[in-house]
């Protein structure tokens, strides 16, 4: 009876310990139970299972630990038990993502798939190797515009211009730009280039400019935080050596921030490649094969992806399999951008001994 | 450490510039902007999309340097480039109204020339549905009419079991599926609908489907077609080419069950007449849905052409390739790719005659 | 959380800025003039872009802005603001819905990635999460509606059925599951990547000293956090939804392929009828829209774009705001 008594003193720091072995078997336990309703009031619904059984789970274990340990342990456990949910939780969309793009995609992941245009092709075969390129022309277009604008900005707002009215509307408009919704920056560079040289122009260059405002900003944003971290001694010591103040930014201060510009800018190209509304309005749309950015129209890959799905021809399946084809490749080209990124990230780490 | 962010982004794009693309199935010359090779623009219509790849596919194949990029942006974007003499042709899912019709509105045919509206795609739009264990259905146009506006809510409703006789409909709810996008497709179905039950569809046709009537939109043909097939108790109106296997409503028109079949379709066209007040070459026509035996639900699609072009070289390829459009063989070409309905032979000569005319 | 970081280092160097040379430009060195004036100039040009976006809407969208409302209804879509509000109604509540799920998940993720997870699983974990961010919006887009719509939608007639007594889910539950809440699962799950990453980077800036003088005084490890980390990430925490916020607000492929939008207003979740959102709009519309019309669009983007700027001053105004009181430093 006093054993009892002095457990439930909640917060007592003598409190007692559930046994080691207690939150698997609640685990085990609970996903069992789990599958069992699912099986009995669900027709095996997984998605119910793992319902039951985490809610199972945080129940016993509740209950558990506030009787043995006691209600701030008991809290302890339920915070660590939502997180981790929270992370597993994430997992559910990004593994049916990817189980979709690899199990749909294959079908049409072949050589063709990356040789072969859809010039002249109707129905079944062809390949997307016109939107691959055009993908590759725009975005590397895109990247040449804004990666040299986004640095110097990120140098002129934390080498330059701290705390200056300029460099503050410039923060505060970069923000407004990283908002600038992706449809409305098509319509800008549509219009643009359509003032320029005429109505109705449509070029990769277009879409260069489309995906440059929106690439721009994330490339500030990034550039200017990692500028940020390099420290202030290595300035001072290059100042104090007579080196003026741009070759310090070029020498010292860029080369010890170079790689986290390099995988800041990686991450930048990343998120702009996948777009897709501004580029269906402003790089246009064909068949065949564009190596002239600067003139008639050019097909992207997202494009290749929402075009084969949204207007297929009949044998619908063979549109649909291109498409999802195209998906799975964009990803891929996506991850790899992304994986370069961090190796480079992790290659040139300055040591800053934070 | 020396790779400086600018060369790194040089690197990659020079990397890029040398694949310096080729496809496996493009000739070099046929690269669509290199020397000596000729490009052909039309924007318009996305109905068209299917019928125009096979179009341009087969134009390309005879004619391998000259490149043809049909846009499918839509029937507005193509009615907009084609005024401003970005798009040679334009692909329309209705004909120029008549106050927007006039010699030197057209900033790509000489001053004093008018457009020309030429039907050159007639498709068939299908009332699809997806109902447990339902096969065939069969709609009187007010009873489909009071679907789609809302007004009939339960598949069991007595309306639907009338023209049903026989078929056990389910004690659902139905979830009436429509375009979300403006397009051609509604407006030729809400014209449908008014034009055939204008009691019960007092919406004028329109683009944009009606918001008062609520229901559930999806985006494009395609969005259509995979909310019915993904759904349960639901019904639709697509293209008749895209819907596959899902089932296909029968309308009831004077009497008559009709499938929405291509021959059905085509006969619209010989039961209407075209525009008054225009030019004899000009075949816009205004639809007479409420003829017998003609299936009423039919979307008829344009190329819009100058009668004659500031640039003489441009006439050449757009008769050369409208031409072939409206040929019998091209008609054919497109029934099989896109599962359209061919223009009767009469018309054929008809678009002929007007094609022929173009300067 | 540029802020933090600058105090930090200045802390770091412990002094003030330091001084910068000669203001004058010195004759024998004009590469200093040329390379400032090139930063300078980058970041002016940033300036134009935006003012010339501005300018593009506000031109184009005035014939619609300045119409008469009797031609706008037969020339156009209808009275501006009445045909705009619902979709700014959409656009919001979407983006509200997507939030509310997505941030507590974020910033569990977060925690988890910088405080619970092992300290060699973290970067690994981390790079799991940010895959998210590596899909494209037309992929989340066929995803969306081939699958996830078609998995909630017995999960959209259980809630109806039994739940439908709160207002949230009452209504004709759609057959499809194509609603404005597989939307704003869909938008959580592409916002989800952008905030759990500021998260995590704020949630690691925590001053050691904090978390372990919390653990020192016998606090258990959510007692930490709570304490310590919390407490000291609020102000980074509320810029990364805001963030978060402006790509859920704008985002349009993803949206254009799952939600069966309308022009209703309402708060039912579950139904066929939902409002559409802007750039949903904007890009299912333009493609058919002519004349007036076109206006009318990029009028609507203009209000989008409008939108979005107050939700970054609001931001800027509360990161601010909460800096001065935060009573973490």
């Amino acid at each position: 009876m006093t054993t009892l008594s002095q457990t439930l003193a909640s917060d007592a720091l003598t409190s007692g310990r559930l046994p080691r072995f207690t939150a698997p078997v609640a685990v085990v336990a609970s996903i069992l139970v789990g599958v069992a309703i699912a099986i009995l009031a669900a027709d095996g619904n997984l998605a119910v299972a793992a319902l039951f059984g985490f809610a199972l789970y945080l129940v016993v274990m509740e209950v558990a630990a506030r009787v043995v340990e006691g209600a701030r342990q008991a809290s302890d456990r339920r915070a660590s038990t939502l997180i981790s949910g929270a992370f597993i939780l994430a997992l559910l969309p990004l593994g049916s993502v990817a189980w979709e793009a690899i199990s749909k995609g294959i079908a049409r992941f072949d050589l063709n798939f990356f040789t072969m245009s859809m010039r002249n092709v109707v129905g079944a075969g062809g390949g997307a190797a016109h939107a691959i390129y055009g993908t590759l022309y725009v975005t590397g277009l895109a990247s040449l515009m804004s990666i040299p604008v986004g640095l110097l900005t990120a140098i002129y707002l934390s080498e330059y211009g701290r705390g200056t009215r300029l460099a503050r509307s410039i923060t505060f408009f970069v923000d407004v730009m990283t908002g600038i919704p992706s449809i409305v920056a098509g319509l800008f560079a549509y219009a643009l280039m359509g003032l320029l040289i005429g109505p109705g122009f449509k070029s990769g260059f277009s879409g260069s400019i489309a995906l440059s405002v929106l690439m721009i900003p994330v490339v500030v944003r990034s550039s200017e935080e990692i500028l940020r971290l390099v420290p202030n001694e290595l300035r001072e010591a290059s100042y104090a050596l007579g080196v003026p103040k741009w070759l310090t930014i070029v020498r010292i201060v860029i080369p010890t921030a170079i790689s986290g510009l390099i995988s800041g800018i990686i991450l930048s190209i990343a998120r702009v490649i996948g777009e897709t509304a501004p580029l269906l309005i402003a790089a246009g749309f064909t068949a065949s094969l564009n190596n002239n950015p600067f003139d008639n129209p050019m097909m992207t890959l997202p494009v290749f992806v929402y075009d084969s799905y949204a207007r297929p021809g009949i044998d619908v399946q063979a549109y649909l399999d291109r498409a999802w084809a195209g998906a799975l490749t964009l990803i891929l080209i996506v991850m790899l951008l992304n994986l370069i990124g961090r190796l480079i990230a992790r290659r040139f780490a300055p040591k800053t001994g934070r | 450490m020396r790779i400086k962010p600018f060369a790194a982004a040089a690197l990659v794009t020079a990397t890029a510039l040398a694949f310096a693309g080729c496809a496996a199935n493009e000739t070099p010359a046929a690269g669509g902007t290199t020397g000596g090779s000729q490009t052909l623009t039309g924007v318009g219509s996305s109905a068209q999309k299917a019928a125009q790849e096979k179009w341009v596919a087969d134009f390309q194949t005879a004619n391998p340097n000259i490149t043809v990029n049909y846009s499918p942006d839509g029937s507005g974007a193509g009615r907009s480039q084609f005024i401003a003499g970005a798009a040679n042709f334009a692909g329309s899912d209705r004909p120029f109204k008549d106050d927007e019709m006039g010699a030197g509105k057209f900033a790509g045919c000489a001053a004093d020339s008018n457009a020309l509206n030429l039907p050159v795609y007639i498709s068939p739009i299908a009332v699809v549905f997806n109902v447990e264990g339902v096969k065939e259905l069969t709609f009187d146009p007010a009873t489909l009419a009071g679907i789609f506006a809302g007004k009939i809510t339960k598949w069991s409703d007595p309306a639907i079991a009338k023209t049903n006789p026989g078929v056990t409909l389910p004690d659902a709810a139905i979830t009436a599926v429509h375009r979300g996008d403006d397009s051609g497709t509604t407006n030729n179905f809400t014209d449908t609908l008014n034009k055939t039950a204008p009691e019960v569809w007092t919406e004028a046709a329109a683009d944009t489907f009606p918001a008062a009537f609520g229901g559930e939109a999806a985006n494009g043909t395609s969005g259509v077609i995979q909310a019915v097939t993904n759904g349960k108790n639901i019904i639709g109106y697509a293209d008749e080419s895209q819907a596959g296997t899902l089932g296909k409503a029968s309308i009831l028109v004077g009497g008559k069950a009709l499938q929405p079949t291509a021959d059905a379709a085509a006969a619209i066209l010989d039961h209407s007449e075209t525009v008054p007040g225009r030019d004899a070459n000009d075949l816009a026509y205004s639809l007479n849905r409420t003829s017998e035996g003609v299936y009423p639900a039919v979307l008829v699609s344009y190329a819009i052409v100058c009668q004659t072009y500031k640039d003489s070289s441009v006439a050449t390829l757009v008769k050369d390739y409208v031409g072939y459009m409206a040929s019998a063989e091209g008609q054919q070409a497109a029934a099989q790719a896109a599962g359209s309905a061919p223009l009767s032979s009469a018309l054929q000569a008809k678009v002929k005659t007007a094609i022929d005319s173009i300067k | 959380m540029s802020q933090k970081l600058t105090r930090e280092s200045d802390v770091a160097s412990g002094q003030p800025e330091p001084t910068p040379p000669p203001a004058r430009p010195d004759p024998k060195r004009p590469g200093e003039t040329i390379f400032r004036g090139f930063a300078v100039g980058a970041g002016i040009a940033i300036l134009a872009i935006l003012a010339a976006v501005a300018a593009f809407l506000l031109i184009q969208g005035s014939p619609a802005l300045l119409a008469d409302p009797a031609e706008l209804a037969t020339h156009g879509y209808g009275e501006f603001v009445e045909w705009v509000l619902p979709y700014v109604f959409g656009t919001v509540w979407a983006a509200v819905l997507a939030l509310a799920m997505a941030v507590p998940v974020a910033i569990g993720i977060a925690l988890f990635i910088s405080h619970y997870a092992p300290r060699r699983l973290a970067q690994p974990l981390g790079y799991i999460i940010d895959l998210l961010a590596a899909v494209p919006s037309v992929v989340f887009g066929l995803w969306g509606s081939n699958v996830l719509a078609t998995g909630v939608q017995p999960l959209f007639t259980w809630l109806n059925a039994n739940l439908g007594f709160i207002p949230l889910f009452s209504g004709q539950v759609s057959g499809t599951g194509r609603t404005i809440l597989t939307a704003a699962i869909v938008l959580a799950t592409m916002v989800l990547p952008i905030i759990t990453s500021l998260c995590r980077e704020v949630f690691l800036q925590t001053p050691k000293l904090h978390e372990e003088a919390a653990l020192a005084l016998g606090a258990t490890r959510w007692e930490m956090v709570k304490m310590a980390v919390l407490p000291f990430a609020r102000p980074g925490i509320i810029a990364a939804v805001m963030l978060g916020l402006g790509r859920a607000l704008g985002e349009t492929m993803a949206v254009t392929m799952v939600l069966s939008g309308g022009r209703n207003i309402t708060f039912q979740v579950l139904t066929s009828e939902n409002p559409n959102s802007i750039a949903a709009q904007i890009a299912q519309n333009f493609p058919e829209a002519f004349g007036l019309k076109t206006s009318q669009l990029i009028a609507a983007g203009l209000v989008l774009f409008l939108i979005t700027l107050a939700v970054n001053m609001i931001a800027r105004w509360i990161v601010a705001r909460r800096a001065a009181y935060s009573g973490a430093n």
